[in-house]
């Protein structure tokens, strides 16, 4: 169900209203499909204090990902995944207040053509969407549609994005603008990248839209360092390897509450 | 046949297989479908590479190492026996013959090349056969670079040979145990390796496939097989150009480098692919590995596995060109299956006393089964690129034989 609140333009209003607040953004992923109750991880976050939640739609074949959203993606197919399933899922969730951002690979948007993938969404309640392998020179052919769905697109940025190109994608971006924080793929890391706070300061200078830094955030202390550089953090393979080792809804969202607190701490 | 499209009058067409339009794009294919993090160095490689080509001083520098170290140019072999008991007039483009016995060693060295222009100093590559990873292994060791070869562990298994031939050249290679275990992983793998090795390493991109440049790039590479017969058959032909130009296709390099010499030809271009790994000829639209062509799909968009007994042509999708190519009707796509693959392999080794490997024995088995009945009249002069020596395809045909 579509959260009646939240209309299009939803996740940006909403992250930026919650920023103004002086609070630290914070959005968890989970792989759809990953385990038979998985919708329970979403109310969850939802619970420990998420801002938005980020719904990865698996990929046969992801070329950004690391191991641990790699076997995600491939556990979940195994169980009879696909986008159609993962959204019929979400269709028949009770409201969260938080916006769901989906997050899947191009072949997935062409296959049913961008049109029906948005409407898809839109349907699901799903407000937002990542596409990795969709840089924003070839975004043209979904960035419209989206936008007539009602899905903001959010696009990348990464450190080796030179200064004109950034100011493309910080104004085309819709949502926040996913600052990718090192040169890598997804996955946990022992510290945050310096590059971070670099690519971060730079889109900052350009575009007053929610920045969320993403890629090797994987505990409390790293997030409140990312939350003095960037608006929030998106959290996925540290919440991703403890669903694969078997961590319930609960465990989660007591992990969750863990980076939420260190957020509000740095505040 | 009937997911094959009929032939259209093979006439030149403007502007086909020449270079891309913007954007790298081939009619709707093509792209730059590339994680963000890889695509200010597929611009630098695109630059780097139009600078390059326009530079007689590297085209000088590349023709010296292709004829110095690869042996080039390989001689078009009439196949006689073959010939006359088939009813047409085969003739093979030997590039079973280059130094490490594939057309691998032609795109390897060019930008293996361009790579010490850039100033990057380790290749990385993926490889299924084995052949492409011999090939970058073997260009490093020349020019003084390190290689990373990225191999699905199923691929590991049935190429032993190619495997410590890439050791004994110094290459690491890293077996990939995700997904099917084969080249599309090992492609996959190599990708997300690049991401963090940006700065001084150069992905050496095997096929007609992957982000701008690489399709246009691989072929420019691989163009010197269809340049070169080109002349061959103007001086041995008597019509001077061949009826039929045949190759196989796995992603298709060896094909887009034939296809390159006749493109503005009346001569019929066909590409002969697995049955199992039809991309072109069963493929839907989609993207993977960075550029948008056709691939093999399940009804959910997900990505399936190839299946072949050739392991370079286990590939699930084909060059955005070739997309482009089928979709004006100026390449025909075709399957054989296994079976028919591996006794082209025995039939060649028969009759002209020569073992293909059994990608190549792919574009001879629809020759074979074509020839006088099918789509290829009698009388017909058939180039066939032979893309490969059999070698490493041994110890696979013994347990069959």
């Amino acid at each position: 169900m579509t959260n009646p609140t939240l209309a299009a333009g939803a996740v940006e209003r909403h992250l930026r209203a919650r920023r103004d607040t002086g609070r630290g953004l914070l959005m968890p992923y989970v792989t759809g499909g990953i385990t038979p109750g998985w919708t329970d991880y979403l109310r969850a976050f939802a619970a420990a204090g998420a801002d938005a939640i980020e719904v990865g739609l698996p990929f046969s074949d992801p070329t950004l990902d690391g191991v641990t959203i790699q076997q995600a993606g491939h556990t979940a197919l195994a169980r009879g995944a696909s986008t159609r399933r993962i959204l019929a899922d979400l269709s028949g969730m009770p409201d969260l207040d938080v916006p769901l951002v989906a997050s899947t690979y191009y072949n997935l948007v062409l296959h049913d053509g961008p049109e029906a993938f948005c409407a898809a969404l839109r349907r699901a309640g799903v407000d937002g969407l990542i596409v990795p392998d969709l840089p924003v020179h070839e975004a043209d052919e979904l960035t419209e549609v989206a936008a007539a769905a009602g899905i903001e697109l959010a696009l990348l940025a990464s450190p080796a994005t030179p200064e004109p190109r950034l100011a493309e994608i910080s104004s085309r971006s819709r949502g926040f603008v996913y600052a990718v924080s090192l040169m890598g793929t997804t996955g946990e890391r022992a510290a945050l990248a310096a590059s971070a706070a670099e690519l971060t300061a730079r889109i900052r200078r350009g575009t007053d839209r929610p920045v969320l830094l993403g890629f090797g955030i994987s505990t409390p202390d790293q997030a409140r360092e990312a939350g003095r550089h960037a608006d929030g953090v998106v959290v996925g393979a540290a919440v991703v390897r403890r669903v694969l080792d078997g961590a319930g809804p609960d465990d989660l969202r007591a992990f969750v509450a863990t980076l939420r607190r260190a957020l509000d701490q740095e505040v | 046949m009937q997911d094959v499209l009929p032939w259209r009058e093979p006439v030149p067409l403007d502007g086909t297989m020449g270079e891309p339009r913007a954007r790298g794009r081939f009619g709707e294919y093509g792209g730059r479908y590339a994680p963000e993090s890889l695509v200010e160095a597929c611009r630098e490689v695109d630059g780097a590479f139009r600078e390059a080509w326009a530079d007689p001083g590297f085209r000088g520098a590349l023709a010296r190492l292709l004829a110095e170290h690869v042996g080039r140019p390989t001689p078009l072999t009439p196949a006689r026996r073959l010939s006359e008991a088939l009813g047409v007039q085969l003739y093979l483009k030997r590039e079973d013959l280059t130094h490490t016995g594939s057309h691998k060693i032609n795109n390897v060295l060019g930008q293996a090349l361009l790579a010490t222009r850039m100033g990057r100093r380790r290749l990385i590559a993926e490889t299924g056969a084995g052949q492409h990873g011999v090939a970058t292994a073997t260009a490093a060791a020349l020019l003084g670079l390190e290689a990373t070869v990225f191999m699905g562990e199923r691929d590991i298994e049935r190429q032993a040979l190619n495997v410590f031939r890439m050791r004994m050249l110094g290459a690491e290679v890293v077996p990939v145990t995700t997904g099917s275990r084969t080249l599309k992983d090992a492609t996959s793998e190599a990708m997300r390796h690049w991401v963090g090795a940006t700065g001084d390493s150069h992905y050496c991109i095997g096929s007609v496939v992957g982000p701008d440049p690489y399709p246009w790039m691989v072929r420019e590479f691989q163009r010197i097989i269809g340049d070169e017969a080109r002349g061959q058959c103007a001086a041995e032909l008597r019509t001077g150009v061949p009826d039929y130009v045949v190759a196989c296709v796995g992603g298709g390099s060896n094909a887009a480098g034939t296809f390159a010499g006749f493109a503005d030809t009346p001569a019929r271009l066909v590409g002969v692919e697995a049955e199992g790994g039809a991309g072109a000829a069963r493929g839907r639209l989609g993207v993977l590995h960075g550029c948008r062509s056709l691939f093999l799909q399940d009804d959910d968009g997900q990505i399936t596995q190839a299946h072949s007994i050739a392991a370079g042509l286990d590939y699930p999708g084909v060059g955005p060109e070739h997309a482009h190519l089928r979709d004006l009707g100026r390449a025909r796509y075709v399957t054989v299956t296994d079976d028919e693959a591996v006794g082209a392999a025995v039939r060649l080794a028969r009759t002209e006393g020569i073992v293909p490997a059994l990608e190549s024995a792919h574009a001879l088995a629809w020759v074979i089964r074509e020839a006088g009945g099918g789509d290829l009249p009698a009388g017909s002069t058939v180039l066939m690129t032979l893309s490969g020596r059999g070698d490493k395809d041994v110890s696979t045909l013994k347990e069959l034989l």
